[in-house]
This record gives C-alpha cells, sequence and structure tokens, in this order.
C-alpha cells in the first residue's frame, strides 16, 4: 500500500474499550515512523452507547480529522451503520457480534473465550487481526501491547496471538523511516507545560473535558512533584489555589464552563489580592450542562469578561498539543511575573484529542518572579511605578497582609478616596504592562501569504491550517487573547482583502471580539453541533465562500 | 507581650463582642511566641463581616478572602507550606450559611488549620438579618415577622463531620478563650471553636448567655454529643463552654504528601 495519509476508525459500545484501542493502533502506527492524530467521539454514559476513535495517521505532521475512513474496525454492528457511509476502503469486524456481507470477520469473541479472557479483550483480538491484514509485524504490534497493557498482558498476548494467526496479509503499510514520537493528548500537553513553569500545586473538581488533567498529574504527581488535590467543588478549588499561591506555591486550577463560571468571583479576588493563578478553561457546548463530552468553543467572550470590577488578565489560546504545553507554561511564568490570573482557553477538541508531540521543538523555562529584597518594611502592595510590588511569603520575615478590599500599601482596607483611586491606577500601570506583554510577544500565528485569511482561535486551528494550505489562502490565529494584541493582529492582517472567520460555536465570538478592534470579518463559517471541523467539510465550506455563493455573513 | 497593634482605626461598635475574641487572640498568640512559634508563620485569614475586620487590628500575616471561601483559602494555605499556623476568622453567616461545604470538608479532610467561629447569630455588617444559628422568629429587616427556620447546632454538625478538635468559647471569657485558641492552634488536624458573641446593635443576649454558660472538661465523643446538645440555640438548655473533644488524626497534608511523594 503506497497511500502514506490514512484514516482508521475504530467503534463499540462504551465499555468495549474502543479509546484504549485507538491508542494502541496509533501507537503500532507511531512505531512504524507515521505521525498520529486521534478524535475520541464518546458519549456522557459509561456502558452502552456508541463512542469511537478516528486515527489519523500520514507520514507528515497532520492537524485535522478527516471523515474519509479507509478501514473502519466494528466492536459491534452499530459502528457498521454509523459510519458505512464514510468508508472508502474495508471493513474488519467483530464476527461473533456483527454480521456483514463485506470485509473480514474476526472470531473476536470467540478467541477471547477459547482463551478464557475477559469480554473486553475482544479489542486486543481485532486490533491483531487488523495488524496481521495490513501487515504490521508482530514484534511491532507485541512491543506495543506491552507497554499500553498493564492489566493481564499474558491473557492479552495470548488472545493477540490467536487472532494474528487467524488472519492473513491483504495489505502492506510501509515502514516509514521518522522516528518513534512522544504521543500526548493537549490535556497532558498542559499538565506538563505547567511542570515546565514550576507547578507546584493543581486544584481539580471533576469536569469533562479537563478531567484528563487532573487524572494525569493525579497519576504522576510523585514523578512531576506535584501536590495534586481534589477538593468539594470549584470554589473551594480555586480559593484553595489562591492559599497556596500566597503562600509561594505555583498554583494551577482546571475545568470546564460551568465549573469556571462557579470560579469568578474569585478570578476578580485574584486581581484585587494580585495573587498569580493559572485558569484552565476547557470548553464544551453550552449554555448550562450542554453537551458534556463534546467540542465547542462558546466561551470566548465570557472569559475575556469574566470577573466583576475593573479587570484586565491574560487569556490565552493554544491550538494544538505543542502550543498547549507552551502557553500554559508562558501562562505559568505571565502569572508570576504580573501577579495575575491567566485564563488558557482551551476546548474538548484540544483537550482529548491525541497528537505526535514533538518536546524538542519548545522552547521555554521557568521564569522567576519579582520578590522583594528583604530590607526595611514589607509592603505587600509598594505603590511602584510599573505597578508590580515586589513578592514576599509568610514564613519570610515580613508581614504580608493580602485582601479581597481594597486596601493601602500594607494591604490593609481602605475606604478613603485618594487611596482607593491610588490602587486603581497601581494597577492600571500594571494592565498597561500587560497590554505591552502582549504586544511584544509572538502572539499571532500567521501562515502563508493571500488576500484571503482565515482567522481562528484555538483547536479550530488543526483544520484551518490545512484548508488554508490546500486551498493556497493565509492563516490568522490569536495566540492571546487577552490584552488584545491589536497592533499585530492589524498587521497580519494587512493587505488581506477577505477575512473569513472559522469558529466552533453559534455566534461568531471571536469575530465579534474583532469588531470591537475595527477589523470587520467579511464571512463566517460556524459550527456548533458538538463536533470539530473535519477537514473536507471546512475545505467545501470555504471553497462555496470563494467560488460559490457566500453564507453565514455576520452582520 | 508582644506588640501585635496597628495603626488602624478600629471601626467596631463600642462593647462589641469582638473586642474580647481580638483580646483573646492576642493574648493566645503571645503565648504561642514564647513557646518558640515563629511570628512569620502565623497566618490570619478572615471572611467577611465585623469580626473579620480584625486582620486590619492584628500585625500579623494574613489574607482577607471572600465571603465563605476563607476556609477554603485557609486550606490551600495550610497545604502549601506545612509550617504555617492558620487559624481563621470567620462569621455564622460565612461558616454556616454561603461557606457551610467548604467548613465540613475542611473538617472531614483533617486540614491542619483552626477555625474561630464569631457566633453573634445573625448578619451584623449588614445590619442585621437571620443566619443559620439565628433562633427561630429573630426579628430583623428581611424576616419582620420572625426568621422562619430552625437554627443549626454547628457543633453537632463538626461532630458529625469529624473535625478533630470540637470547643465553645465564650467572647466575654477572653482567658478562657485565649487558652481554647491556644490549644486549638497547637493541635494537629482541623480544630474549630465557636466563640458565642453578643451584638450590642443587633442582637444581644448577654445576659441570656451569662445566666447558662458553664465550662466543662473535655470528655469522650459520646459525652461531647450530649453536652454539645444540651443548647438547643433557641431559648432552652444550658450553655457548656471548654473543649468538647479532640482526637488525633493523620492530616491531610500529610496524607496528601505520601500519595504524592
Amino acid at each position: 500500500m503506497n497511500q502514506k495519509d490514512f484514516s482508521i476508525l475504530i467503534g463499540g459500545e462504551a465499555g468495549q474499550g474502543s479509546r484504549k484501542a485507538g491508542l494502541i493502533i496509533a501507537e503500532m502506527f507511531n512505531q512504524l515512523g507515521y505521525k498520529v492524530l486521534i478524535y475520541d467521539d464518546y458519549q456522557s454514559l459509561i456502558k452502552g452507547g456508541h463512542s469511537f476513535s478516528l486515527i489519523r495517521v500520514s507520514a507528515k505532521q497532520v492537524f485535522s480529522h478527516c471523515q474519509k475512513i479507509d478501514f473502519l474496525l466494528a466492536l459491534d454492528k452499530r459502528t457498521i451503520t454509523e459510519h458505512q457511509q464514510s468508508l472508502n476502503g474495508m471493513i474488519i469486524f467483530n464476527q461473533d457480534r456483527v454480521e456483514s456481507s463485506q470485509g473480514t470477520g474476526i472470531a473476536a469473541e470467540t478467541i477471547v473465550k477459547e482463551c478464557q479472557g475477559s469480554l473486553i479483550m475482544a479489542n486486543t483480538a481485532l486490533i491483531a487481526g487488523f495488524a496481521k491484514i495490513v501487515g504490521i509485524e508482530w514484534s511491532v504490534l507485541e512491543e506495543v501491547l506491552r507497554r499500553e497493557i498493564k492489566k493481564e498482558i499474558a491473557k492479552n498476548l495470548e488472545i493477540a496471538k490467536k487472532a494474528f494467526e487467524s488472519e492473513s496479509v491483504l495489505v502492506k503499510i510501509k515502514k516509514l523511516k521518522n522516528a518513534h514520537q512522544l504521543l500526548l493528548t493537549g490535556n497532558e500537553a498542559v499538565a506538563l507545560g505547567g511542570v515546565r513553569a514550576g507547578l507546584e500545586m493543581y486544584y481539580a473538581y471533576p469536569m469533562t473535558p479537563a478531567t484528563g488533567i487532573l487524572h494525569y498529574l493525579a497519576e504522576h504527581s510523585q514523578d512531576l512533584n506535584v501536590c495534586v488535590s481534589q477538593l468539594e467543588n470549584e470554589i473551594a478549588i480555586i480559593n484553595a489555589a489562591l492559599g497556596s499561591a500566597y503562600a509561594g506555591k505555583r498554583s494551577m486550577v482546571g475545568t470546564s464552563g460551568g465549573g469556571f463560571a462557579l470560579m469568578v468571583e474569585a478570578l476578580s479576588l485574584a486581581v484585587q489580592a494580585e495573587e498569580p493563578i493559572v485558569i484552565v478553561e476547557s470548553q464544551r457546548p453550552g449554555p448550562a450542562s450542554g453537551v458534556p463530552t463534546y467540542q465547542a468553543q462558546g466561551d470566548l467572550l465570557f472569559s475575556l469578561s469574566a470577573g466583576h470590577g475593573d479587570i484586565v488578565k491574560f487569556v490565552v489560546a493554544p491550538g494544538d498539543a505543542e502550543e498547549a504545553f507552551y502557553w500554559t507554561a508562558k501562562a505559568m511564568n505571565l502569572a508570576w511575573q504580573y501577579q495575575t490570573p491567566v485564563i488558557v482557553l482551551i476546548d474538548k477538541e484540544l483537550s482529548e484529542t491525541t497528537f505526535s508531540f514533538n518536546p524538542q521543538a519548545i522552547k521555554i523555562e521557568k521564569e522567576e518572579a519579582g520578590l522583594w529584597n528583604k530590607e526595611g518594611e514589607y509592603k505587600r502592595y509598594f505603590d511602584v511605578r510599573d505597578g508590580i510590588s515586589p513578592l514576599a511569603f509568610p514564613g519570610d520575615k515580613a508581614i504580608v497582609k493580602v485582601t479581597s478590599y481594597e486596601h493601602d500599601e500594607l494591604g490593609r482596607a481602605v475606604e478613603d478616596a485618594k487611596l482607593i483611586k491610588k490602587m486603581q491606577e497601581k494597577r492600571k500601570r500594571k494592565f498597561k504592562l500587560m497590554q505591552k506583554e502582549a504586544e511584544k510577544t509572538q502572539a499571532i500565528n500567521v501562515l502563508g501569504k493571500a488576500k484571503i485569511a482565515l482567522v481562528c482561535f484555538g483547536s479550530v486551528k488543526g483544520a484551518v491550517k490545512e484548508t488554508a494550505k490546500k486551498l493556497g489562502l493565509k492563516m490568522v490565529q490569536p495566540l492571546i487573547l487577552q490584552p488584545f494584541p491589536e497592533k499585530q493582529m492589524k498587521k497580519a492582517l494587512q493587505g488581506v482583502e477577505k477575512i473569513i472567520c472559522v469558529e466552533n460555536n453559534a455566534s461568531g465570538q471571536l469575530a465579534r471580539l474583532l469588531s470591537g478592534y475595527g477589523i470587520k470579518v467579511d464571512e463566517n463559517v460556524l459550527k456548533y453541533d458538538g463536533r470539530p471541523f473535519f477537514q473536507e467539510e471546512l475545505e467545501e465550506e470555504i471553497k462555496k465562500i470563494i467560488y460559490g455563493k457566500s453564507r453565514n455573513k455576520l452582520s | 507581650m508582644e506588640n501585635l497593634e496597628t495603626n488602624c482605626l478600629n471601626t467596631w461598635c463600642p462593647g462589641c463582642g469582638n473586642f474580647g475574641i481580638l483580646t483573646a487572640i492576642k493574648k493566645a498568640v503571645d503565648s504561642l511566641l514564647k513557646q518558640g512559634i515563629k511570628k512569620e508563620n502565623i497566618v490570619l485569614v478572615s471572611d467577611i463581616g465585623c469580626g473579620s475586620k480584625l486582620v486590619d487590628y492584628l500585625n500579623l500575616n494574613s489574607f482577607d478572602s471572600l465571603h465563605g471561601r476563607s476556609v477554603a483559602t485557609a486550606v490551600g494555605i495550610a497545604l502549601a507550606n506545612p509550617d504555617l499556623k492558620v487559624i481563621v476568622s470567620i462569621g455564622d453567616g460565612g461558616a454556616l450559611n454561603e461557606g457551610i461545604a467548604h467548613l465540613i470538608h475542611a473538617a472531614k479532610r483533617n486540614s491542619n488549620l483552626t477555625v474561630l467561629m464569631h457566633n453573634n447569630r445573625l448578619f451584623a455588617l449588614t445590619a442585621g438579618q437571620f443566619t443559620a444559628v439565628s433562633p427561630k422568629g429573630l426579628k430583623g429587616k428581611s424576616t419582620p415577622a420572625g426568621a422562619p427556620e430552625e437554627p443549626i447546632n454547628p457543633l453537632a454538625l463538626m461532630l458529625d463531620a469529624k473535625a478533630s478538635f470540637i470547643a465553645r468559647g465564650y467572647s466575654f471569657k477572653p482567658e478562657h478563650l485565649a487558652s481554647l485558641i491556644e490549644k486549638a492552634v497547637k493541635h494537629q488536624g482541623f480544630s474549630f471553636i465557636e466563640i458565642l458573641q453578643p451584638c450590642v446593635s443587633f442582637f444581644n443576649p448577654l445576659q441570656f448567655y451569662n445566666e447558662r454558660v458553664y465550662e466543662i472538661k473535655e470528655t469522650s465523643r459520646e459525652e461531647a454529643r450530649k453536652l454539645i446538645e444540651e443548647w438547643n440555640y433557641n431559648g432552652e438548655g444550658k450553655i457548656p463552654l471548654g473543649v468538647f473533644y479532640s482526637e488525633e488524626r493523620e492530616v491531610y497534608e500529610r496524607i496528601n504528601k505520601r500519595k504524592g511523594a
């Protein structure tokens, strides 16, 4: 088989292990030198229903998922009925549960029973059969299984061997020369990015799609030296994290829109008290509980405006795993340099997609905050010119007073008109400096040169990048959304005659943000069915706008 | 005695129960400093309301948090640096209305901190509305016909929530209260002191308290429950003061560290 870019879908009921199977398939191809990208689609239930992993493998780095499927692996019947229309290739199915006139059946559950395994191991049998059919060597499969399966590996290998030997090679996947790469989800990249910049305390309350950060850090807390705590609710989470920051520890919290809404009062506290904190907000469809396990970008304007009072904070929006690592580390550094909350705005698609990850490509280290020089009386809110007072912590030879009230330089509540104004102005000077920081940082990704630009933020970048490349368009992706890098954005759009905004929400929130800076978006491509943009469908939409009738014009 | 004064103007009403509490905290801190606890390792965390202003009146590390959230803030401070002695000053409204979840969970978690609940049995700084511990029928601006709800017994709540140190003090017995605070701060784990505090402006049961309070000695969990339920937070029963119950239990900070490191 000469094709070097194809998609494999493995699906079944929740509880049949299609997600793990997807990861194992991806790891096999990773081993063969392919870059991979896994989209996990699952419902908010534990058993039954329909879930699937869509694995795109390619000789070159890929950024988005394709609808067209080359190999359809069915643990159950529904997988075939749901996805057959996208198939342009081969079906491999669990013949103990599925009848199909086309494709290759594997007696997955029979093999499991013969080996006295548990039913979930049928996924191992299906993967092993698939591996043989596409000509992957047993040694590759074995190595990946040994690495990925922790429970009952001997039994799984026995099942795999039997299924592997029951099939014969139908196509031969080429082995490539690329080195094996790390596979990471966006959530894992966020966790590791935080650690790179000195994360010491992580607090969370479970909420999809951010829960993966909690699980990953809890599992690796020892190696990564991070104290991980699940507390009673999101309000406790952020307030405890602010307590830890006050005590000198780099702290981060993670949640989705609903949990973030509960944190907002304390976000405002972080600004008033000038406590550093990183808040990871992984969006999912709203309003309210919305659709917990699916994709959306509907919290952009909420995250920008969140917090009562006159507030500026940093909001950063990475678009893939490498950016998630970099920008979470950057967020932590910014939080401590500016003593401010920083929101890392991600989404389900970025959180839970698995990426081929190149750690060498990321250059960022922990940067130190400005500390008190230990001379004279310590004033937590010393009214310095740039508005950033030196930090000290309890335990230092200082009295460190912070407060949710407006305060004097010593951190004591005030109501005096002059003092209120003075402190508001101290913060305003800091906000101005944050604006400068946004402008001097490379805050916008620009790819290509063209008169038509596709503008997007967050994970939509993947589909936009591939589409822009294919159609010869420009891609513009802001990475810092507050303070908004207005000058950089205007520069990026210089000479552009048509701006098309591509967003995973129903109202065109990025376009509305841009309009606030006098940037008129000509067309808006919006997708708000809980699914990410697939590359082919975005390409079609953009072609319609460029060559055909324009739609969805934003007034 | 260690000078802990600040030059902030005290804005409590003349005769306010908070003065007695402030005196008791100063005495307890002075005693702790004499026993070798470093001043820079003491952290006060306060909430919102009259009592929470005391952070401005004490020259100690402090974090004046949001309404109801001070216990959660304190959990994070204690976890971040186990050398710190973390003392929360919170009102009955903050502890039992706005922030009751944090109080219960900090107790069951056995976070190593001390909660002083200034219990004036109503919201005072917002000019007199009922809280979770107001006597049923209390007339306030939001309930002119009287508070419609039964009061919670906060000590019974803390006992059920597995608080490892439970005590009650009285703002008009500052010496006794100071000794309770000192014991609570030295206790390893979550300590809770309810401090009865008459409010001279909106609800002043000074005489009622004076007639009913008496001091007890620490006892068993079973006996503690009986003593805790002696007064019903309405008009009935005598009011025991002192440490009801304490136990040694592994603190959250250590459990968290063990699982992580």
